[in-house]
């Protein structure tokens, strides 16, 4: 929606929070940008392909982070300025490799973006990964507005280069995900030269070490580290995005970074606390800027940290207060240790008013509450409301391969299961997927734990397990767990739910989909060919044919066992209906076939089939189509044992 | 640029997933933007690309250019519901004695509703409730004015229209035209038509 790169200094654009460090990595002048879809890091590399082309950069969506990020350290070693983002697991995934090039050390400016999800409203987990940046001494930037986002972005780069280290700038969903006033700098117009001279060092080629060989002698790139890090400590004691407001001696000092410090902010206003409370921001959070702190904890007997997710700045200060001389007073400590923050999930700004008011015991009332009536009316409204769980949308062709795993397993009668995997398929846990996924772990977590189950035959394990991913999953992390399956002889069987999209992240193209980041055409890689290269059965299904999909896992689960894999392949609605512009099928409900509770069926359409486009009409006591929200897939036809549901041409 | 009735003026847009949240308060924030205001926008969407409860949630202030993305409990000056419930969900977190309310009448079923597991409140009632929880509130067929125009996507333009035509925001529609122009030019003429019937709709 918003254009980063438009040449436009001293202006103000209204840019989401990943959109501002795109924009701040095209100002700091970067060559190379890498990524792989994760909510809610999608939109950096969202915004940055469209226009890598016209803005001389390479950008590409990788096959998964560990790739993106190699990648992108490649350009680095090769003297281009090189960004690679992800969501927070996307660590979990480069970390070896992250920890072995912090050891040697990079070219030009590398930096890591991490887009963390507390409250793990759109992922797996909850995990806060600035903890990394501590154990590998990489320094630490939190930005805490889209303006800072972009220019801490910038500044990243000029730390990474000067360090000859990694930087880390790390987001939380609700910073990536807002928009904000972002005013522009300069886009510079340099010409980039690539050239790998396997050295770090390019001005001082005598005093250069190798990027590789020195394995021999960790001790020494540990001792080469230390001395980088002290450098580090230095830059970072001086960040301009270090910063205090507050009056000279505080009541209490808020010590904060990231999002964190805007609530905090705004809490302190709205408790009409600012002469009593300071705040004292951190753009660095590791290396702490110790001197820095040092200065503004004397000011003050009480300390209240307010961050997100873990007591990550907490524990540094406190190592620090802890090393403070002996005759130094010690201020009390108050965060998620004491109990006055809340340990886990996010953030926001009533929690921290009342971190605030309860370290202070003051009393505090919004303006609901204010009024006794009126809040009390509306916590009664608030209870009668549905909720919204997550389901497949309207059309998705997962609910049709979940409606077939399930009728598979039934009427197998062993009581099998599927063993999931992250994505749109992990639905399958919940109504929509009839409850049908048991496990679910990490990308390619499904087949490897299905590989595992597949080998308990021995203990009189007879459960048939099926693995399930989707296709991006497929190519991410699956590959590896079908090769031990089949070279090891597990049974179980792997079904790729293949709809030709990235589709829960917001429709990324893969090896499958042969398209590049940048739209344009790329090497189209074949699931089936690369599976029956292994020598593995594939079959491939429509899932809308619902009875040959069944069919076909019957026969596999009645056959010779081993590893199968079966493909279930339709397109992913949304992806179909963005293209065609119109409905595949009219639908409607012929009310003379349909004969409501009279049918025996126990209303399986709306029930158990629970399409949001396919609704029970209460009044009439029979199923009916909400036109508004139907995607016309035609699939609901098939389901109805009255065969009252009717699909037309559209 | 004109003065703030209060500063933030906070205005929650309540929907459900794929009814054109994250658009329709990015036109919002772009128009403001263009008006000299600082705006903060944080869309709350869940995990699936529809059908989940989606609220933006967006802060317009004249001095303050760092604002953080939520809105605290009671602290909504504005809420534009695109769906009913939606607007009474948020309404009860966010509500106060002073809330302005423009209202979407068409809901869209849970998938709780649609199994028999929740039950829906009665619309009517539901929107008595609304003008009662709210110091003023406009009630719009948008979603039936849309289909009146051959697509019930326009029901947001309608919205906007009639948000900007109840005055509730220092919003003109001179610079939402501008921005509608600029991000959506192909359909540009159908919008205004909408933009101008959601005027019409609150009077004005």
């Amino acid at each position: 929606m918003a254009d980063i790169e438009i040449d436009a200094p001293e202006t103000n654009r209204l840019l989401l929070g990943n959109e501002a460090i795109a924009r701040g990595a095209l100002e700091a002048g970067i060559g190379f940008a890498t990524a792989y879809p994760g909510t809610p890091s999608s939109e950096i590399m969202g915004s940055l392909a469209p226009i890598a082309k016209k803005m001389g950069i390479y950008a590409e969506w990788s096959v998964n982070e560990m790739v993106a990020f190699e990648a992108a350290a490649a350009a680095s070693l090769a003297n281009i300025r090189s960004i690679s983002s992800m969501k927070a697991n996307g660590v979990n995934v480069i970390s070896d490799f992250l920890i072995n090039l912090q050891m040697t050390g990079i070219g030009k400016g590398l930096v890591l973006v991490v887009c963390d999800d507390p409250g793990g409203m759109a992922s797996s987990n909850e995990q806060d990964t600035r903890p990394i940046a501590k154990w590998l001494n990489i320094p630490l930037l939190e930005p805490s507005t889209a303006q800072e986002c972009k220019d801490m972005t910038k500044w990243a780069f000029d730390l990474s280069e000067e360090l000859g280290m990694v930087c880390m700038v790390r987001s939380v969903i609700y910073l990536s995900h807002t928009r904000g006033n972002v005013r522009l700098d300069k886009l510079p117009k340099k010409k980039k030269e690539a050239y790998f001279a396997d050295i770090y060092d390019l001005d001082n080629p005598r005093q250069s070490k190798f990027t590789c060989g020195m394995q021999f002698h960790s001790y020494k790139q540990s001792e080469e580290l230390l001395k980088k890090f002290s450098k580090a400590s230095e830059k970072c004691e001086s960040s301009p995005f270090n910063c205090y407001r507050g009056p000279d001696k505080a009541k209490l000092l808020i010590i904060t970074s990231g999002i964190c410090w805007t609530y905090s902010i705004e809490a302190v206003k709205i408790l009409n606390l600012q002469d009593k409370v300071g705040i004292l921001k951190l753009g660095v959070t590791w290396p702490l800027p110790e001197e820095f702190i040092r200065k503004y904890l004397e000011r003050s007997q009480k300390i209240l940290f307010v961050e997100e997710i873990a007591p990550f700045v907490e524990r540094s200060v406190m190592e620090f207060v802890a090393n403070l001389p002996p005759d130094r007073s010690r201020p009390a400590l108050y965060g998620k240790r004491s109990g006055h923050v809340r340990a886990w999930g996010e953030q926001s700004l009533d929690l921290v008013i009342q971190s605030i008011a309860s370290v202070m015991g003051i009393l505090y009332q919004s303006r609901q509450s204010r009024s006794a009536e009126y809040s009390q009316k509306v916590r009664e409204i608030s209870q009668t409301l549905p909720n919204r769980p997550l389901t497949f949308c309207p059309g998705c062709p997962h609910r049709a391969s979940f409606w077939a795993i399930k009728n598979t397993l039934q009427l197998d009668g062993r009581n099998g299961f599927v063993t999931g995997d992250i994505g749109c398929t992990a639905m399958g846990m919940i109504s929509p997927g009839s409850f049908q996924v048991r496990t679910y772990y990490a990308m390619g977590g499904g087949v490897g734990i299905a590989s595992g189950f597949g080998h308990l035959g021995q203990f009189g394990f007879t459960q048939p397990v099926i693995a399930v991913c989707g296709d991006s999953t497929f190519f991410h992390a699956s590959i590896p767990g079908l090769i031990n399956g089949i070279w090891n002889q597990s049974n179980f069987i792997l079904a790729i739910l293949d709809n030709d999209a990235t589709a829960m992240t917001g429709f990324q193209p893969h090896p499958g989909t042969g398209v590049k980041a940048t739209g344009e055409l790329g090497e189209k890689v074949s699931i089936e060919a690369l599976c029956r290269s292994l020598g593995v059965n594939v079959e491939v299904c429509d899932p809308f044919d619902i009875k040959k999909t069944t069919a076909t896992l019957l026969k596999i689960m009645a056959g010779v066992g081993g590893t199968q894999v079966v493909i279930m392949r339709r397109e992913c609605e949304l992806v179909r209906a963005r293209r065609d512009r119109k409905k595949s099928y009219q639908m409607y409900v012929e009310p003379n076939r349909c004969i409501g509770e009279a049918c025996g069926c126990n209303r399986l359409c709306t029930r158990i089939f629970s399409c949001p486009g396919l609704v029970w009409d209460r009044e009439v006591g029979k199923a009916k189509i909400d036109d508004a929200v139907c995607a016309g897939c035609g699939l609901c036809a098939d389901i109805c044992p009255q065969g009252a549901i009717i699909r037309e041409a559209a | 640029m004109k003065d703030l009735t209060k500063d933030p003026i906070t205005l929650i847009i309540a929907g459900v997933g794929g009814q054109g949240n994250v658009l329709m308060s990015f036109l919002i924030g772009s128009a403001l933007v263009s008006q000299g205001y600082f705006v903060s926008i944080f869309d709350n969407y869940g995990a699936s690309q529809r059908l989940g409860a989606v609220a933006s949630h967006i802060k317009i202030s004249k001095e303050v250019s760092n604002n953080s993305p939520l809105l605290h409990e009671g602290d909504a000056d504005i809420i534009v519901g695109l769906e009913p419930v939606e607007l009474l969900r948020n309404l009860g977190r966010f509500g106060n004695p002073d809330v302005m309310t423009i209202t979407n009448t068409r809901p869209i079923y849970p998938i709780g509703v649609i199994s028999g597991e929740a039950e829906y409140p009665d619309l009517d009632r539901a929107l008595e409730i609304i003008g009662k929880l709210s110091a003023k509130s406009w009630i719009i067929h948008a979603t039936e004015e849309a289909l009146k125009l051959g697509n019930p996507i326009f029901a947001n333009v309608i919205l906007l229209g009639a948000l900007i035509g109840s005055c509730t925001l220092p919003l003109d529609k001179s610079s939402m035209e501008a921005v509608l122009k600029e991000q959506l030019p192909k359909v540009f003429e159908m919008n205004m038509v909408a933009l101008n019937r959601g005027l019409e709709l609150v009077g004005q």
